[in-house]
């Protein structure tokens, strides 16, 4: 594969060729070597004081903040539940109390209408009362007004069948006969 | 030698530099090294610059990069293991990067060359026994004398043992650099079918289409190889580290 142009220089390399390979060529290794050192040196040198410390602050940076987020998160989700069952609670509470306060209202309520219902009970059992009284004393009136009137008509009729008025002591008589 | 497939793989010279009879010159290699480390550091560290508590996406690729790293470690070598995360992260940045940048044409490979991956690989090796050998004493050696062997068996397991862990620079380094240098060459050749194939009128182009198709898989590939390669370079290290944290299995 040797270039036809190059046969002036490939003499020289190929007598320059004992020395083989060029990784193999010995006369190189010293100026490699510190050369790789120096290089090798400062690399090191950058990577232990500059590279690795920062790459490594930033990934436990990172690290950190997520674990402080998680934590956060964790802390906010708690609040969050406790909140909640609070709410709960006062949710229950607040039920208690309106069945409580219905509860009451309603024996208050209730309590109330008795009383008026037992008022208008007794007032109007006092009315009936009264109303019997007076009934039974325009009763009593009435008939003790019906003597009066029998003894007149009755007058009135014996005078017509007898042309004579009875007496007031033989009226009376006979009224009391025929009453009772 | 635009065809030599072996060239690109050439140290050239860019600053010769010589102390003691002993050749440090700054070479296209060292050039590719220095701009390794520049594009991983500033990359890592313009994309954070933000420090984003929501990443941008640039931003989320270095920390997908380091996340990436720092699981592997710690899958493999424990919350103790961790100490060493600088090192294998430098590793990983380093060798992905390194790789990476082979694939630019006209770009040199750092890591096709033997002798960076090994350096990096007795790294991991020489930072394994010292700290082995800190961390637990002479406890260190029961890595190569496993539980529950029989006792006959102890000495050709506890060779076999030792035999394995010197193996480990070998293997680590090789792997990298015989993967990262296959690829290019084969890259090479295929691309160098291309053009030569070109060369012999309207046959050959039409024949070249071929070679042209292989090389674009083949791009493909080595940046899955590229990537890959530095994972189990990074991976290897990690479980070559745990032996160090805990070495009995």
């Amino acid at each position: 594969m040797a270039g036809e142009t190059q046969t002036g220089t490939e003499v020289p390399h190929d007598a320059q060729a004992d020395a083989g390979f060029p990784p193999f060529d010995s006369t190189t290794f010293a100026s490699q070597i510190l050369w790789l050192a120096i290089t090798f040196g400062v690399l090191y040198w950058i990577m232990k004081n500059v590279a690795v410390p920062r790459i490594a602050g930033i990934l436990e940076d990172r690290r950190d903040r997520i674990a402080g987020d998680i934590a956060e998160a964790n802390r906010l989700k708690q609040d969050t539940d406790e909140a909640i069952a609070s709410y709960e609670q006062a949710l229950s509470e607040a039920r208690n109390n309106a069945h409580g306060i219905v509860e009451e209202t309603r024996a208050k309520l209730k309590a109330e209408n008795d009383v008026r219902r037992e008022k208008a009970e007794t007032e109007l059992g006092k009315k009936l009362e009264a109303a019997e009284t007076h009934i039974a004393g325009i009763k009593t009136e009435a008939l003790s007004q019906i003597g009066d009137i029998a003894g007149e008509t009755t007058s009135a009729l014996v005078e017509q069948l007898i042309g004579k008025a009875p007496t007031k002591t033989d009226l009376t008589k006979a009224l009391k006969s025929a009453m009772n | 030698m635009a065809n030599d497939p072996i060239h690109q793989f050439q140290i050239q010279k860019i600053f010769p530099i010589e102390v003691g009879g002993m050749d440090l010159s700054f070479t296209n290699s060292s050039l590719f090294m220095v701009a390794t480390v520049a594009a991983a550091s500033a990359f890592l560290i313009l994309t954070t610059s933000g420090r984003g508590l929501v990443p941008t996406r640039l931003q989320s690729v270095s920390e997908m990069a380091y996340e990436f790293v720092a699981g592997m470690l710690r899958d493999a070598a424990g919350s103790e293991g961790m100490r060493f995360f600088p090192m294998v992260f430098s590793l990983f940045m380093f060798v992905l990067v390194a790789n990476l940048f082979g694939m630019f044409p006209y770009f040199f490979t750092v890591t096709s060359h033997i002798i960076v991956t090994f350096a990096l690989a007795m790294l991991v090796i020489l930072t394994v026994v010292f700290y082995g050998f800190m961390r637990n004493g002479m406890g260190f050696l029961k890595l190569f004398v496993p539980d529950g062997v029989p006792a006959a068996l102890i000495p050709l397991v506890t060779m076999i043992e030792i035999i394995s862990f010197l193996s480990r620079p070998i293997s680590l380094s090789v792997r990298l650099f015989a993967n990262m240098l296959a690829g290019h060459i084969t890259l090479k050749v295929f691309s160098g079918f291309v053009v030569s194939l070109s060369t012999l009128g309207a046959v050959g182009i039409f024949g070249a289409v071929l070679p042209l198709g292989m090389t674009v898989a083949l791009t493909a590939l080595e940046f899955l190889v590229a990537f890959l390669q530095a994972y189990v370079f990074t991976v290897l290290t990690c479980m070559y580290l745990n032996d160090a944290i805990h070495p009995s299995h």
